[in-house]
């Protein structure tokens, strides 16, 4: 079947007899030449996640290990932090935005600028071009703009709105709003580009049929359109949730957690618990459960795109 | 990856208020993106004295280039401890990818789905999962602390999106190119250094510029790993600046524009080609 729109495949659909055949004296050549990555991932990805599991399950908390087996005792604890409720609690609320955020703006911004404009690819690109800048360069720029004192305030009190001054990061009620309004601005291009090519791999025929048929320009957006970027739609959330779920560079750039636990999250607390406080079975559990979060939403993402290929 | 090449305008070009309307909100998206290059220019051409409250948004009545060389003094040898780290990292591990991806499309065995998804795996995973005996392990070989460790890192967790990138690539090339050279006597290596590798230019320019952008804006590895003063990568010496060395604004944006230039010239002169990378992971082009 022709698709009407960009698939969300991660893996490109291949028969198997695009493979080609060989004769048994090279059947191992193909195998010696990925056994390098085979061995080098098999080691620092699935041996490490062992290495981080055992760590969680011992009582590891000062510098020097110490592998006494404890059991889940380190996942007990960690549950029953304050701490890190707050950081689950977190992780979620700035989820929600980000997604949100992301989706809202990405969707808007590809709608305009498949509108036959003349100058969008001018526009695409000034969207864009946060994609290529590092998270630490985005939150460097990004904590003066919301810093209260220097920042987007000054600009309000200039234009008389001074109700609509906030705290920005520094206040515990809005600072975690404020991370989002950063990394927004630095991902919805990623979310725009995907609905972007999905727009476009929309035919023309299609509209104008719907059109014919007296379909307005709203109803043929959320009869048509929409529909067709379901798939798309699926896709940048897991893709755009996980990065949410592991975000660690901008918190630390911009706010480090504060104030209080106000923006602190999983990603940044096993790293503080990990290498400043030296609670390695602590920072060991945290990275499991985040580990655990990012695999659920990724596992069965991967698991369809591999079922899809092999039915085919 | 149809993306930046916009559908054709409509013939008709005469200003209706939709269209207005439309340029309008597309004005309001852009003033959004381009907010922060506003801040770090009136900012970091401003001297600190300039820098008072009520005018920090207006333009400098002259430009101070004062904090740039501030900036560039304190960030110079980090600047190069990244390009010391980006390209011999982005090298190796598009390497390994294109090897990879020739396998895992046109040499499949039983399997090879199953062994391509569990290297898939390992680009999504949190890093934190494997840092504490990423940490340990790099200390054992005596690679804890600077560039040399990191490169190794980035070359190891780079395979899953080199692979998938060159996979995605290769999977596009004919069999029937494959099998001709087959007859003419190749053999698997030969297919691979006088077909593939020939055709894979632009699969090539694909994954490094993809793997030169991640690896020059990566922090979680580095502010880990080269924690010596002397090997730090510029994105955790930009992060220092702001904690000790120069706190002032203007040093600050010069030095967050310094860091940024690389991968911001190289998605100016080849966005196309990031693009491609970027939607890699979710998207068929």
């Amino acid at each position: 079947m022709a698709t009407a729109t960009a698939q969300p495949v991660i893996l490109e659909r291949l028969p198997r007899s695009r493979s080609l055949r060989l004769p048994p004296w090279e059947k191992l050549t193909p195998l010696l030449l990925i056994a390098p990555s085979v061995i080098l991932i098999a080691v620092f990805v699935y041996g490490f996640i062992g290495a981080t599991m055992r760590t969680s399950l011992v009582r590891w908390n000062s510098a020097l290990p110490d592998y006494t087996f404890v059991g889940l005792h380190n996942y007990q604890r960690l549950f029953q932090l304050d701490r890190f409720q707050a950081d689950l609690a977190n992780t979620l609320h700035f989820t929600a935005i980000f997604l949100a955020g992301c989706i809202i703006l990405g969707l808007g911004a590809a709608v305009l600028l498949d509108q036959r404009l003349r100058g969008t690819l001018f526009f695409q690109n000034v969207y864009m071009y946060p994609l290529a800048l590092s998270f630490v360069v985005t939150g460097t720029v990004w904590r003066w703009i919301l810093n209260p004192n220097s920042g987007v305030n000054v600009i309000l009190g200039n234009l008389h709105l001074d109700f609509l001054k906030s705290g920005w990061l520094t206040d515990t009620h809005t600072a975690l709003n404020s991370l989002g309004i950063a990394a927004v601005w630095q991902m919805s291009g990623f979310c725009m580009a995907m609905f972007l090519a999905g727009l476009r791999g929309i035919p023309e025929e299609l509209r104008e049929a719907a059109r014919v048929d007296g379909a307005n320009e709203w109803q043929l957006f959320w009869r048509i359109t929409f529909p067709l970027l379901r798939p798309i739609t699926l896709s940048a959330v897991i893709i755009l949730g996980h990065i949410s779920l592991k975000i660690f560079d901008l918190v630390y750039v911009m706010t480090f957690g504060g104030p209080g636990y106000a923006t602190d999250m999983p990603s940044l607390y096993m790293w503080i618990a990990t290498f400043q406080q030296f609670l390695y079975s602590r920072g060991a559990a945290i990275a499991i459960v985040l580990l655990l979060m990012v695999a659920i939403l990724i596992v069965p993402y991967l698991v369809w795109n591999l079922r899809g290929e092999t039915e085919q | 990856m149809s993306i930046l090449v916009p559908a054709a305008p409509r013939a008709r070009t005469r200003m209706t208020p939709m269209r207005a309307a439309l340029y309008l909100l597309l004005l309001v998206l852009a003033v959004f993106y381009l907010v922060p290059v506003f801040a770090i220019i009136v900012t970091s051409l401003k001297g600190t004295v300039e820098l008072a409250r009520s005018t920090v948004w207006e333009l400098p009545k002259a430009a101070d280039l004062s904090s740039y060389s501030t900036a560039f003094t304190a960030l110079a040898p980090s600047f190069f401890n990244s390009v010391f780290l980006v390209v011999p990292a982005t090298i190796l591990s598009a390497t390994l990818g294109s090897l990879n991806g020739y396998v895992l499309s046109k040499l499949r065995f039983r399997g090879s789905n199953v062994v391509f998804t569990l290297l898939l795996f390992g680009m999504f995973i949190p890093y934190q999962s494997i840092l504490i005996p990423l940490v340990q392990f790099l200390e054992t070989i005596n690679l804890y602390g600077g560039i040399p460790g990191l490169i190794l890192v980035h070359v190891v967790y780079g395979i899953p999106i080199c692979t998938l990138i060159f996979r995605n690539y290769f999977a596009t090339v004919p069999r029937e190119l494959l099998e001709a050279a087959r007859i003419d006597g190749a053999s698997v290596i030969g297919i691979y250094r006088h077909v593939m590798l020939p055709i894979s230019i632009p699969g090539f320019v694909v994954v490094m510029i993809w793997q030169f952008t991640s690896i020059w804006n990566e922090f979680l590895f580095a502010v880990t790993i080269a924690q010596t003063p002397t090997q730090q990568p510029i994105t955790v010496a930009l992060q220092n600046l702001a904690g000790s060395l120069a706190p002032e604004q203007n040093i600050q944006m010069a030095g967050a524009l310094m860091a940024a230039l690389p991968t911001l010239l190289i998605y100016i002169l080849l966005g196309r080609y990031f693009v491609r990378g970027l939607l890699a992971g979710s998207l068929k082009g």
